[in-house]
């Protein structure tokens, strides 16, 4: 299902589906931005959409999660790979 | 994911992880350079430029039904993750009709919630239930 990516040398980034992009801001505007944000995560709210490259059976992938509805999905964060997780 | 980049993710899969797991990691090692996607999980720590140990259930639906967050030095209980995800298909499987109280996991009983529960969870559910 994820589609496989054209890697050269650049190390391939992905983000939030949906997010503007970043300019100039005042400070007051960002907080209330921040706010939004922090709102976002809660339990029986919408996951926030996103799209990240990812490495997957020997190859080098762009993952979307809005890919996968109609399956249940466990996303885990870790601090850094060569840890434990 | 992490903020590794993908191609660390191949040299920890290939070189390391699949000497532990046979065949190597079998889902995607997503990369989350910058922390974008960790910061609106609110799993993103600016200080350390790493993320924390952040698990977040969601369901075929999108919607998110539980999540966890620890701090870098202490592992998950794996199976605790497998139990809830394995609680809350099975109250989807019920449309609502059913409820797993503490220490549920397959195969025990579960409560049918409705006015004739009020204030008889105690005939139908011990305490001793929520550690065996």
């Amino acid at each position: 299902m994820p589609e496989e990516l054209k890697v050269g040398c650049a190390r391939p980034t992905g983000g939030v589906v949906g997010e503007e992009p970043t300019k100039e801001e005042s400070t007051e505007e960002v907080s209330t931005k921040e706010k939004e944000v922090k709102a976002m995560i809660k339990v029986g709210r919408k996951a926030p959409d996103f799209i990240a490259p990812a490495y997957y059976k020997g190859k080098f992938v762009n993952v979307k999660l809005s890919e996968y509805l109609g399956k249940w999905v466990l996303l885990c964060f870790y601090p850094g790979d060569f840890t434990f997780v | 994911m992490s903020i590794d980049s993908i191609f660390v993710h191949k040299m920890w899969n290939d070189y390391e992880l699949s000497k532990m797991v046979k065949g190597g990691i079998p889902f995607p090692m997503l990369s989350d350079a910058g922390g974008r996607v960790g910061t609106i999980y609110g799993v993103y720590d600016e200080d350390a430029g790493v993320e924390t140990r952040g698990r977040f259930i969601i369901d075929p639906d999108g919607v998110i039904q539980g999540y966890e967050v620890l701090t870098p030095p202490v592992g998950r209980n794996v199976l605790e993750t497998i139990r809830q995800i394995q609680a809350f298909q099975h109250v989807r499987k019920s449309k609502g009709t059913e409820a797993t109280p503490s220490g549920w996991k397959p195969g025990k009983a579960t409560l049918k919630p409705g006015p004739n529960l009020v204030g008889k969870v105690w005939e139908v559910w011990k305490t001793e239930q929520a550690f065996d």
